[in-house]
């Protein structure tokens, strides 16, 4: 969680009208880029991650694997994933460091209900609120990464900020700092594009991986974590999708078919109001006192006239 | 099974009728009797608390105005699937208390039929084969049964969210709106008709009675079936009586009038 005052706010979750003071100044938008072709797995980002968040270290489950769970928690941000991956009758051994994306289109921002819960600011750092989260975990539904996490005890979710509270200050988020190999960078995302760039084209031209190329998913309009893969025609691979997209829940039934909903309902009200004023009320028959006269009735009469 | 669950009704209402009281006036038809009322008002309450902090959670433009009702968003997060839970059970129950009355007839589809007629008043009194419901409430009952198990299913997925797939809570998001949606259509009109477009209608759910008038104009072959009477027969024995009551009344008036006139007349 970070404070909103830090950074220019872009977008807010769930929020009726504009958003205040936004597109008033322009600011760098952030990235972070990952080399997966010179990651070790030494799991530093990890620690760092727990340790910077202050997070207790956690039981993990032991899957027969190197990596240290499952999947991201909702106080483990931070996790390097360890895929085998046969090709060419060879084992080729894939490390990625898998957090939040801090997707420039955010499914866990478009689907959540709950006003200022989440924030995407100007940077493009996607950040939770738990102040404002009522728990309902829609955003995990509405992630195509599988990032945010619910806490049971405090019925909130979580996940990675980018270290918003570091980037505030200057700094560069807590796992780019403990990287060793340096495969983690941290700046602008016209800088790191280019860079990731030029890595994907060495991988092609000089180290023998022709499909090598950045992982920058234009699906949901790219991401502020990109990274080089050795085959970006199999993302999948790395567990990455190849083509993420925000359910059509949170996108066309949310913001188009949801307020036409609301529409209609105000319309049935006024409806079933204006029914009454004009066609009247059904009363037990025969009404009391009687009517002006049976046979005579002038609304019957005039109704027989029309064509 | 529809035995069983008759004299389980049959039961459960004695058991109402120990503690609550039905009084029938003269003139006045029991409809509903304690329990049903009860489970009525039960299933009511319930669904306007979900329905309230499901809206809250339906809409950005809701969400500051309802959240408050129940104590901020994250409270109103944590209640709605047990308002929605209560819902559910009480309307079980309503549900086998009114299995029969509620059985789909060919009277139904020829009331379907006419709605245009019954939406524009065009008829003073029912077709004599309308029954204890008439189709249109028929519908609203078991859109609420369709309703109530989708609701019961998506909600408990979404629920327990975070142990499904994220594309199955995704899709419950949108079947939960639909069958809102769909219960709130059926709950404006229901309100409506129940309350200003046909008065004599609320005290069957509060005092469970109705006057014999409003059974004879609104269901016809309930009534029949209650009193032996013939619906259209009543209806206009009644009309005569009113007629010759309101010509007792005028005549009554003109003499009356005629007295203050000579009496008028004396005081210069």
């Amino acid at each position: 969680m970070s404070n909103p005052q830090t950074f220019q706010i872009q977008e807010i979750s769930a929020h009726p009208g504009p958003v205040p003071g936004a597109g008033t100044q322009r600011a760098e938008e952030v990235c972070k880029y990952i080399d997966v072709t010179t990651c070790i797995g030494c799991k530093a980002c990890e620690v760092a991650c727990v340790e910077w968040n202050d997070h207790p270290f956690r039981e993990t489950t032991f899957d027969d694997t190197y990596q240290t769970m499952p999947s991201t928690e909702w106080n483990y941000w931070n996790l390097i994933k360890f895929a085998e991956d046969a090709r060419d009758g060879n084992l080729m051994w894939l490390m990625r460091k898998d957090q939040c994306m801090h997707c420039e289109d955010p499914g866990c921002l478009r689907a959540c209900p709950a006003d200022g819960a989440i924030i995407k600011y100007e940077n493009g750092i996607v950040d939770f609120q738990q102040d404002n989260c009522i728990g309902c975990g829609y955003c995990i539904s509405g992630c195509p990464f599988d990032i945010p996490k619910f806490n049971e005890k405090t019925k909130k979710v979580y996940k990675c900020t980018l270290c918003s509270d570091r980037v505030g200050q200057g700094l560069e988020p807590a796992c780019i700092k403990a990287c060793p190999t340096g495969c983690l960078h941290f700046g602008t995302k016209s800088d790191m594009v280019q860079i990731a760039g030029l890595r994907a084209k060495q991988l092609r031209e000089v180290s023998g991986f022709a499909d090598a190329g950045v992982y920058d998913p234009p699906s949901i309009k790219g991401t502020h974590v990109i990274y080089t893969l050795h085959d970006i025609n199999h993302p999948e691979r790395y567990g990455l999708p190849k083509n993420p997209v925000i359910p059509a829940s949170y996108t066309y039934w949310k913001w188009t078919a949801k307020p036409i909903g609301l529409l209609m309902a105000g319309l049935g009200l006024l409806a079933v109001f204006f029914h009454r004023v004009s066609v009247g009320p059904k009363l037990p028959q025969p009404e009391e006192p009687p009517l002006v006269s049976e046979h005579a009735d002038p609304v019957e009469a005039k109704r027989k006239e029309l064509p | 099974m529809s035995t069983s669950v008759e004299r389980f009704d049959e039961r459960a209402r004695l058991r109402a009728e120990r503690v609550g009281r039905d009084v029938v006036h003269r003139g006045e038809l029991l409809r509903h009797p304690v329990y049903t009322r009860v489970l009525h008002w039960l299933v009511a309450i319930a669904f306007v608390l979900a329905l309230l902090s499901g809206f809250a959670i339906y809409s950005p433009w809701l969400f500051h105005w309802l959240t408050p009702l129940f104590g901020g968003g994250p409270r109103t997060r944590l209640l709605h699937p047990w308002f929605g839970l209560v819902f559910d059970v009480a309307f079980v129950f309503q549900f086998l208390n009114w299995l029969v009355p509620m059985a789909w007839t060919g009277a139904d589809t020829r009331w379907l039929k006419r709605i245009r007629r019954y939406t524009t008043n065009e008829d003073k009194i029912e077709p004599a084969e309308v029954g204890f419901f008439n189709g249109g409430q028929k519908v609203y009952f078991w859109a609420i049964v369709l309703s109530g198990v989708l609701f019961l299913l998506t909600g408990l997925l979404m629920w327990f969210d975070h142990v499904v797939p994220a594309w199955i809570v995704a899709v419950s998001y949108v079947v939960h709106d639909l069958a809102a949606l769909l219960m709130l259509a059926g709950f404006i009109i229901h309100i409506y008709e129940g309350t200003a477009a046909m008065p004599g209608t609320f005290r069957a759910m509060t005092d469970g009675t109705v006057t014999e008038k409003w059974a004879w104009t609104h269901h016809p072959a309930w009534f029949r079936a209650v009193t032996g009477r013939d619906a259209r027969a009543a209806y206009e024995r009644e009309q005569r009586r009113q007629a010759e009551r309101a010509r007792t009344v005028e005549a009554w008036e003109r003499e009356q009038d005629a007295h203050e006139n000579t009496a008028d007349e004396r005081v210069p």
